[in-house]
């Protein structure tokens, strides 16, 4: 009979084991840097006095590493093993995981030659310049082209749940990505963004966001659904439940981003849709995360001697945490607190080692044995390895979160005369430094434990022989039979395009409801007739601001609360951000706002405290940036600059592209002046110039309307 | 501010009852069909990643 005819075919471990490699490669050199970031704010010294490994350039070269080399790797890993075995097919086209591979490893090694460089739009987990967004693109599609063909040629009738989190990830991060990208290049390696001020803060946002949802949750929920009840050796403890958990989950997700953003001078309204949907978040979050552990039900005996199932219990948990802590940060009175401090970094890191890591921990030493066929070297050394992450991410979260309540309530005290208490910022810096130094150490102890992984990785490979290609057969699928009282769903789920459009559609309301408005009518940001375009060296100043990550550190958004306004000045307005592309608002203050800095001091004390930070703030963790004064810009790049920002709109007069070189000099010298009268030499096409002219003029557009309008 | 974009786009006050109608029903239909659901169905696509197991089984517990 035909129709039980068994189809041989092949699975491809091979591309297992590179993506495998690749995620530990990737992850060792992640850790490595945000270790040595992580020192940097302690020991300004460790940025090897060069601009190339100062704190500003490599903080987005470890989150890029973290998220998209080493969590990015083990996604594909844990993909390429699942998904043929779930469809009983091989991946569509072996060509495309090759090509699939190696773009995604060319553009990490692009990542990393260009961050250092200082080439980067400088928005957060999107740092990349243009030609590599467009490399992503291409190989992102081949991946999902991949997965689509896979489904087309499946043996097996129904998609198992995994792979519906696996192709909503797909179609999200596609989306995503290109509309947060969209740029207007200058040259090869700069452009600037589509989007200005607000609106470039909401979309980065909506999309900053749902990086997190959408390559940092849903693909490893989808890896959860797999490798967990691979693990345990038992189904999954509600199939039903893993439905809703989808569906709800991918619904509400993508209506979260603005929860970034409160009391920021984004619109009230989208500020309040963020924190709903992010407190409703936490129902299919928990109902996900409990699904995964009742999957253990019968069998926690096995997670007191299996290491794997150690690591995945952690992970669940940590999962838990972070998505309960997420929809709490959310609220607007806790994020009063938390916004700016060290919360928010103890939070993503209970996301990216808890979660993320452990994950991946766990997937790697189950699937190394298997793929060898062998036992794992040694299961001792691997459960050091658990004690050692554990300890790891309790060294590295506790005192984060000390240092964020304290600053952040030195940063609110008053004293009984209704002044800050602490009116120096540095003070409340000097106080958490040794909460800095803990957290390195949590994060070195992190990075050995990982060490130790990849000798067991290495030793269990060697006790064993690799399976390439490992043989199965199926039936071929059979035409399909309406069956009377099929319910649609589980006809969609049959028809994977459908499905497909569908989740797309479930995600895309979200982002058109919340990003069209914004977008599309001029009118959402309150114009401020004073606000005036940049000069040309203080856009100048402002790229290399940008070029150099100061954005890491210093937020240029000051939220109406007084003990803002009493520090920094003025809250900041919507509408004194029109010419900012792309937005520098920032998402942590391990230094001052400096959206009032303009005009607050001379040139000269910017002059030196560029070049020695401690000669005019004792005690202060910002490295020294001595080259900028010596280091000569040539500004041939303004003219095309100024020609790329009139395309999107910018008021600079036409035929000023012309003109704008001959006004930058006449500043320069102004300020060259300026410092020359305090006793500073400095050239006037120097770095700290231009630098100089943009710090001055931040903040200060609203002053010249008080005086005009008094 | 909200009003001044919004009213902007004409018949705007649909907008919202239509999405929260497609919200409510979408998930009333899922929740319907979850619980109505062939049990043998679910089963089914509960042991699906349990079946792929080809020989060679090592397993943990032997430590």
């Amino acid at each position: 009979m035909s129709v039980t005819t068994l189809e041989q075919f092949h699975y491809d471990n091979k591309i297992v084991k590179y993506f495998g490699v690749a995620t530990i490669a990737w992850g060792l050199v992640g850790m490595l840097v945000g270790v040595i970031a992580a020192t940097q704010l302690f020991l300004p010294e460790a940025n090897l006095g060069n601009p190339y490994t100062t704190y500003g350039r490599i903080r987005p070269l470890h989150t890029n590493a973290v998220i998209f080399a080493f969590i990015g790797n083990a996604i594909f890993a844990g993909v390429y093993y699942s998904m043929p075995r779930l469809l009983k097919t091989p991946m569509w086209s072996k060509t495309l995981s090759w090509f699939h591979f190696w773009g995604w490893q060319t553009i990490i090694l692009l990542a990393a030659i260009t961050l250092p460089l200082g080439l980067t739009s400088s928005k957060e987990y999107a740092e990349l310049e243009w030609p590599i967004d467009i490399l992503i693109a291409v190989v992102w599609v081949a991946f999902g082209a991949n997965m689509i063909g896979a489904l087309i040629k499946r043996r097996e009738k129904h998609m198992y749940v995994a792979i519906w989190f696996y192709l909503a990830s797909f179609v999200t991060i596609a989306v995503l990505h290109i509309f947060n990208s969209l740029a207007l290049p200058v040259s090869l390696f700069k452009s600037y963004s589509a989007y200005a001020g607000v609106q470039d803060a909401l979309v980065q946002w909506w999309y900053g966001h749902n990086a997190v949802a959408f390559f940092l949750t849903t693909p490893f929920l989808g890896l959860m659904y797999y490798y967990l009840p691979k693990a345990a050796n038992r189904p999954v403890y509600s199939y039903k439940l893993s439905i809703v958990h989808f569906w709800s989950l991918i619904f509400l997700y993508i209506w979260a981003g603005p929860h970034h953003l409160l009391y920021t001078a984004l619109p009230e309204w989208a500020q309040v849709l963020g924190v709903v949907f992010s407190v409703m978040l936490i129902a299919p979050s928990w109902g996900g995360m409990v699904n995964g552990l009742l999957t253990l039900r019968g069998a926690w005996d096995k997670v007191r001697v299996d290491p794997v199932l150690k690591f995945m219990v952690v992970a669940v948990t940590a999962y838990g945490m972070a998505t309960f802590e997420g929809p709490m940060l959310s609220l607007k009175n806790v994020n009063a607190i938390a916004h700016y401090t060290d919360w928010i970094v103890a939070h993503v890191h209970i996301g990216a080692l808890g979660w993320n890591g452990f994950f991946t921990f766990a997937m790697l030493y189950w699937l190394w044995p298997k793929m060898w066929k062998t036992n794992l070297y040694s299961t001792k050394l691997a459960t050091t390895h658990f004690w050692m992450g554990t300890l790891g991410i309790i060294f590295y979260a506790l005192p984060m979160y000390v240092a964020a309540l304290t600053q952040s309530l030195m940063w609110k005290e008053f004293t009984e005369a209704g002044r800050l208490a602490y009116p120096n910022f540095l003070e409340t810096v000097v106080e958490i430094v040794p909460m800095y130094i803990i957290r390195a150490f949590g994060g070195l102890m992190y990075l050995s434990g990982a060490i130790l992984m990849v000798y067991n990785m290495v030793k269990t490979a060697k006790q064993g022989t690799f399976i390439a290609y490992e043989a199965d057969e199926a039936p071929a699928l059979k035409p399909h039979v309406e069956h009377e009282g099929e319910f649609w769903h589980r006809a969609w789920e049959r028809k994977p395009l459908f499905f497909t459009v569908l989740a797309t559609v479930a995600i895309l309301i979200g982002g058109i409801v919340e990003i069209i408005p914004t977008i599309l009518v001029k009118s959402n940001v309150p114009t401020i007739s004073s606000v005036q375009p940049y000069t040309p060296l203080e856009l100048q100043g402002r790229d290399l601001y940008i070029s150099n990550g100061c954005v890491g550190c210093h937020s240029q958004m000051i939220r109406p609360f007084r003990s803002e306004t009493e520090r920094y000045g003025e809250y900041s307005k919507a509408g004194e951000f029109v010419y900012d592309r792309p937005f520098l608002w920032g998402s942590k203050r391990t230094g001052p706002d400096l959206h009032r800095v303009g005009g607050k001091y001379p040139d000269s004390w910017h002059y030196h405290h560029m070049v020695d930070p401690r000669t005019m703030s004792p005690g202060s963790l910002m490295p020294p940036y001595p080259w900028m004064s010596t280091n000569i810009m040539d500004h041939k790049d303004l003219p095309a600059k100024i020609r790329t920002l009139q395309k999107l709109g910018v008021p600079y007069p036409e035929g000023y592209d012309q003109q704008a070189n001959a006004d930058l000099s006449i500043q320069a010298d102004q300020i060259v002046a300026n410092l020359k009268a305090s006793g500073v030499e400095v050239l006037p096409d120097t770095e700290i110039v231009a630098l100089i002219a943009y710090l001055q003029r931040l903040g200060t557009d609203i002053r010249k309307t008080t005086v005009a309008n008094p | 501010m909200k009003k001044d974009i919004l009213s902007s786009i004409e018949n705007i006050e649909i907008y919202p009852i239509i999405s929260l109608l497609i919200f409510v029903i979408f998930f009333v239909g899922m929740f319907i069909w979850v619980i109505r659901v062939d049990k043998k169905y679910i089963d089914h696509m509960k042991e699906m990643p349990l079946d792929d197991e080809t020989p060679n089984n090592s397993s943990y517990e032997k430590v």
